[in-house]
């Protein structure tokens, strides 16, 4: 008989990453996780939200976040040996990756990716953000791409650009992982669709059960926390909600634009 | 031949279970995903007269054979409601729209707003045991109420309606009968348990963010088999048996004390998306181990001699 209900874990240690990036560290305690599978946290008397593991160790696992709204920033407020609560994992993750898997985060996706990145060749990571200051694991992975919307690190422009330079040169690709803003990833399906390269993308979606029963996260036909959260690009094309719209709290289907404003309050 | 059709408040079902309120019910294409799996009906989210966001998570978990949920009827209300059900013949199956209100102007509303959705029954929970203002927590479950309610419903559609109840009412063949008096069609008994509540023992929080929550899972079978069986006798007209349903045995069971429909909900998270599929391949193997050619001879076994 399963069951799925939060197991209480002290916090090991918060780590400041980049600005309002950090990473909450507890003890390891998911059975056969698979990276891009995903867990929901749990601040008692405070919310639960679903989130992607960016450090899977033997014994520790790391959850980087973005302080935005209202739970992230009382997680990023909490200190070693407060309570937090852990269930899962759920979801599908990401399959196997040869050293030939081109991995590509943007924003805050690149947390869920970050496993995957210490897997596969080391150029073959391509890192994006707004900015430098908002840049994750530049130390972590020293040899990946890295770009940046205002130029201040790497180079100036979107991770699509070395996608498609890194696809049209030839390169042994295999196929693509990908996980970040959803008009990004769209881009990137349309870019591996072009050099016929399987692409793999991850959905967020607001989740209250996260193990496919509520429905809240439906994304057109598919159940993001049940079905994906990671689905390989020809399971969305033709989706009409994936990079169009999601469901807020009430279940109402908004604009992905609106979605992401919401989110950020929550 | 061996078959488990059914008929239903004059739908034609290929099986007589149905997807419960509240679980994959969000849209269209969350039902077909269920009609897919086998369902032989499918009940909506229940839809109110405004916007809900519903309580904070966690609002659901599980401890085994006992699941629990606070969502707090979070849905998007009637009028957005109408765009997301406006498709809904897709599904491809029957679809019961369930409706909730404060009080019996708020029922009539949302059934109006919604008069051009091509729902096949109206489903009025009057039982919901963890929302402030509806349900159990409003009165909604007394007989007074339970007639009150019915009766302004039943003025407000042609359409079958389904009136839900609460395996917590103390009298509740009497609420069953208000029901039925005021003009309900059938009496899908009922809604989940409790409420109960339960704390982690290391933060010393309730887990449940509204700190408790109804109760389903297939702890609740036995609880919802006698509900129904003693329902069964005291109103003519046929009755839903929702709560606990997982497997065919629990199915027959249900039937055996007296229920026309099966309500799974819950199931889904114990069996998958197919145990609609599932649950009605057990029911004909058994129906075929037996010798029974249909449901009739099982509905209701358990009240004779």
């Amino acid at each position: 008989m399963r069951d799925d209900y939060p197991r209480s874990l002290e916090i090991l240690e918060i780590e400041k990453e980049a600005k309002d990036l950090f990473t909450v560290f507890v003890k390891n305690t998911l059975d056969g996780f698979v990276p891009g599978q995903f867990v929901m946290v749990w601040i008692p008397s405070v919310d639960e939200k679903p989130f992607g593991v960016s450090y899977l160790e033997k014994d520790r696992i790391g959850i980087t976040f973005e302080v935005k709204g209202k739970f992230t920033k009382k997680l990023a407020g909490m200190k070693k040996a407060d309570i937090i609560g852990i269930r899962g994992p759920y979801g599908i993750g990401f399959p196997d990756p040869d050293s030939s898997t081109i991995v590509i985060g943007g924003g805050c996706g690149v947390s869920s990716l970050a496993p995957l990145m210490e897997k596969v060749k080391k150029s073959n990571s391509i890192i994006g953000a707004r900015s430098k200051d908002m840049l994750l694991f530049r130390n972590r992975f020293k040899d990946a791409h890295f770009t940046t919307d205002d130029g201040t690190f790497g180079k100036k422009g979107f991770v699509t650009e070395i996608l498609e330079e890194k696809l049209s040169a030839l390169d042994k690709v295999s196929q693509v992982f990908c996980c970040g803003p959803e008009i990004m990833m769209s881009r990137v399906i349309e870019i591996c669709k072009k050099y016929r390269k399987k692409c793999f993308i991850s959905m967020e979606r607001y989740m209250k059960c996260g193990f496919g029963v509520c429905g809240q996260c439906m994304c057109g036909d598919k159940v993001v926390c049940n079905e994906g959260p990671v689905f390989e690009s020809k399971d969305v094309e033709g989706n009409p909600e994936f990079n169009h719209f999601a469901r807020i709290k009430s279940g109402k289907k908004v604009p992905v634009s609106d979605y992401v404003r919401w989110r950020s309050c929550e | 031949m061996i078959t488990i059709k059914s008929d239903f408040l004059g739908m034609k079902l290929s099986n007589p279970l149905i997807l419960a309120s509240g679980i994959m019910g969000i849209s269209v294409g969350s039902m077909k995903k269920i009609a897919d799996n086998g369902a032989g009906a499918v009940t909506i989210k229940s839809i109110s007269k405004e916007e809900r966001l519903g309580h904070n998570n966690p609002t659901m978990f599980s401890f085994g054979d006992v699941f629990m949920n606070a969502v707090g009827y979070s849905n998007p209300g009637m009028i957005e409601a109408k765009k997301e059900f406006s498709d809904i013949d897709r599904i491809g199956v029957p679809v019961i729209g369930s409706v909730i209100g404060t009080k019996a102007d708020d029922f009539v509303a949302v059934i109006e707003e919604l008069g051009d959705i091509r729902f096949d029954a109206i489903e009025i929970p009057l039982s919901c045991p963890h929302t402030p203002g509806f349900g159990v927590l409003a009165g909604q479950g007394t007989p007074e109420a339970a007639y009150r309610i019915t009766k302004a419903v039943r003025k407000a559609t042609r359409l079958p309606i389904i009136i839900k109840l609460s395996a917590n009412a103390p009298d509740l063949t009497i609420v069953a009968k208000a029901a039925e008096k005021a003009g309900a069609d059938a009496i899908n008994m009922g809604n989940t348990h409790g409420p109960g509540m339960r704390i982690d023992i290391d933060s010393g929080k309730p887990i449940l963010d509204f700190k408790v929550g109804g109760i389903s899972g297939p702890a609740i079978t036995p609880v919802t088999v006698r509900c129904v069986y003693d329902i069964y006798e005291s109103i003519k007209i046929p009755i839903i048996g929702t709560g606990g349903i997982t497997t065919g045995r629990d199915a027959i069971e249900m039937m055996m004390a007296g229920a026309l429909g099966l309500g799974v909900g819950t199931g889904i998270y114990y069996r998958g998306f197919d145990v609609f599929k599932k649950i009605a391949n057990e029911i004909k193997d058994w129906m075929e181990k037996k010798g029974h050619l249909s449901l009739k001879e099982i509905i209701g076994v358990a009240h004779e001699g």
